[in-house]
């Protein structure tokens, strides 16, 4: 069921042609009444997502959206209506078979406390009926591109972990069968900004690198325009108020409601929009752990480069020391800076002011897909960025 | 009174194993009525209440007066004798199973459920190992309390150590009286120490390290 649709990916960044492993997922007329409740908290819902495509899910408490999300993996039966994942009809299937194709992604990753983490990784998997071979590569696959090491972290438990970690493991989980749906329902909720923000930037990598069917229910706007290739804005009742691109939603919101839901600092908005890998980035003077001190202030003095990036033997970048402080030392140091400000390239600007704010550093250092340098970006970029949209929304 | 037990190794030694054989069997046998009848209850509020309800009130039934009733229909020995110590010894289970369930985070039952693992599924790999350290809990009150229990249970000519206390007690004046019924009780106080020893441990060897505190 893994090659159902073929339709493109809309609103996406990046490569036209990616790779798909997702199907489309329609539902139609979906409704869900409560015994003793006038309104029913889900509302005739019907609704298309394409394969593929990262759909968003935001609306004001209690508005159904939750709800929703959990019917299509029935955890909530529907009352009423019909639910199709590619050309199949699920809504009869058995539910725990049907919920083992589909990744399911809650706050804190919903480990099991005691189990260690491979265990709860080769959970699905093990239900499948793999053999232990067969499931020990994959725990070990999985762990690799959430970004753990699974030498360090396949035996431990999850109070081990940090809540970041504890969110990627439950990514790794969600993803073990390889199946073509993830639902996620505000996974990123339960851990401090900029951790949370080092996420989403890993699963936009995982995403461009699998092509799954995500749905995501956040509260969180900024989340939604980050992450999404559409966002559904929803009303009590889970009313569809506006299915669109999220650059669509912030320059044309289909009614008051949505742009109050949007906020006031719609323009400022624009911001989560412009990507860090958009802007020009500044090459600066690198050098690797180890290397000779003198030789690298000559060439950054040579550069006009006031500070130089340090990369460790895999060439992720671990400080960056002025040349002053580089030219007291004979080796460059193996230092890692705990407080050094890193963005990705899908990052925002959004993410990346955040970052320079919370290092108190007037720049970051935007690193590539697999974790290598690609540059750095100062305040004045995002400053630029800015003044541009104002000038746009003025003029 | 050394001499009185040493003068009687075998019989004491005999009596004792009887004792805790009753005790660890009917514990057993009571800890999986225990967490049965809490597997069924936990999900309803109300079973839950009642079940909490019928435990409390059984508690306070004195032992003697069960095995009392109990001698009509089954007669003098060994039936009324483990009917009553597992009686007593499912309610404390009972009780921290319940507990021990009901406060299993419902996030990891739904995530559990949303995995696609089944009820049962749920129920053996992740509520009830969850729920471990609270029934082992239950399980070392009962065993420590049917201990003194079992005692009783002599009264109705079951097995153990209660026979040097009640024989001692109806001879009280005469010669070893006391000594009988100090080595019934000092030899039942030592036994329950060293069980509670083995449940701790069985605790450590079965508590996953992920939930052990």
């Amino acid at each position: 069921m893994s090659e159902a649709t073929s339709a493109p990916p809309a609103g996406t960044v990046g490569s036209g042609d990616r790779h798909i492993s997702g199907v489309a997922i329609r539902l139609d007329g979906v409704t869900k009444r409560y015994p003793g409740q006038d309104h029913p908290a889900v509302d005739d819902v019907t609704l298309e997502i394409a394969a593929g495509e990262t759909v968003m899910f935001v609306g004001p408490s209690g508005c159904g959206k939750t709800t929703l999300l959990k019917m299509l993996n029935r955890l909530i039966e529907p009352s009423s209506g019909r639910i199709h994942l590619g050309d199949e009809d699920v809504t009869d299937q058995d539910a725990d078979q049907l919920r083992r194709r589909i990744g399911y992604v809650i706050q804190a990753g919903g480990l099991f406390p005691h189990m260690t983490v491979a265990t709860n990784i080769g959970m699905v998997p093990r239900m499948l009926k793999w053999d232990k071979q067969r499931i020990a590569e994959r725990v070990d696959e999985l762990l690799d591109l959430v970004g753990l090491d699974p030498a360090v972290y396949r035996d431990r438990y999850p109070r081990e972990l940090s809540g970041g970690q504890q969110q990627r493991v439950g990514v790794a989980r969600a993803l073990a069968a390889d199946p073509p749906v993830l639902l996620m329902d505000e996974p990123f909720g339960a851990v401090d900004p900029i951790t949370r923000q080092r996420l989403q930037d890993e699963l936009l990598r995982i995403q461009e690198e699998l092509g799954k069917t995500i749905v995501f229910v956040t509260h969180d706007f900024d989340e939604a325009v980050k992450l999404g290739d559409k966002i559904v804005v929803f009303d009590v009742g889970a009313r569809v108020v506006q299915y669109d691109t999220p650059e669509r939603i912030l320059a044309e919101p289909a009614e008051d409601y949505v742009a109050d839901f949007v906020g006031a600092g719609a323009t400022l908005k624009q911001l989560t929009l412009t990507r860090v890998g958009d802007v020009d980035l500044m090459q600066v003077t690198t050098a690797t752990v180890g290397s000779d001190s003198a030789q690298v202030v000559a060439a950054a003095q040579a550069a006009g480069d006031g500070f130089v990036v340090v990369l460790d033997r895999r060439g992720r970048p671990i400080s960056w020391p002025t040349v002053a402080e580089l030219a007291r030392t004979t080796t460059v140091p193996d230092t890692v800076d705990e407080r050094l400000p890193v963005v990705g390239l899908r990052s925002t600007l959004n993410d990346a002011l955040d970052t320079m704010l919370a290092a108190s550093q007037g720049g970051v250092v935007v690193t590539s897909r697999r974790g290598g340098l690609a540059g750095v970006m100062a305040v004045e970029t995002v400053m630029a960025a800015i003044q541009r949209t104002r000038t746009e929304v003025a003029g | 009174m050394w001499e009185y037990v040493t003068e009687r190794a075998d019989l004491v030694a005999f009596q004792a194993f009887q004792h805790v054989s009753l005790v660890v069997q009917c514990v057993l046998l009571g800890s999986l009525i225990g967490v049965a009848v809490a597997v069924l209850v936990y999900r309803s509020p109300k079973a839950t209440a009642l079940a909490n309800g019928a435990s409390a009130v059984g508690l306070t039934i004195p032992a003697f007066a069960l095995l009392g009733v109990l001698l009509t229909p089954f007669g003098f020995g060994i039936t009324p004798a483990v009917i009553a110590v597992t009686f007593y010894a499912a309610l404390p289970v009972l009780r921290n199973a319940v507990v021990g369930l009901a406060g299993v985070d419902r996030s990891l039952v739904e995530s559990a459920r949303g995995i696609g693992m089944s009820r049962m599924r749920t129920l053996l790999r992740v509520e009830l190992p969850l729920a471990w350290p609270v029934v082992l809990a239950g399980v070392r009150v009962s065993t420590q309390m049917v201990m003194g229990i079992a005692a009783i249970a002599a009264y109705v000519l079951g097995p153990g150590l209660g026979g040097f206390i009640f024989s001692g007690l109806s001879r009280l004046g005469g010669a070893n009286a006391v000594n009988s019924t100090l080595t019934g009780t000092i030899a039942i106080v030592l036994l329950a120490l060293v069980l509670d020893l083995l449940l701790v441990l069985a605790g450590r060897l079965t508590t996953s390290r992920g939930i052990r505190v």
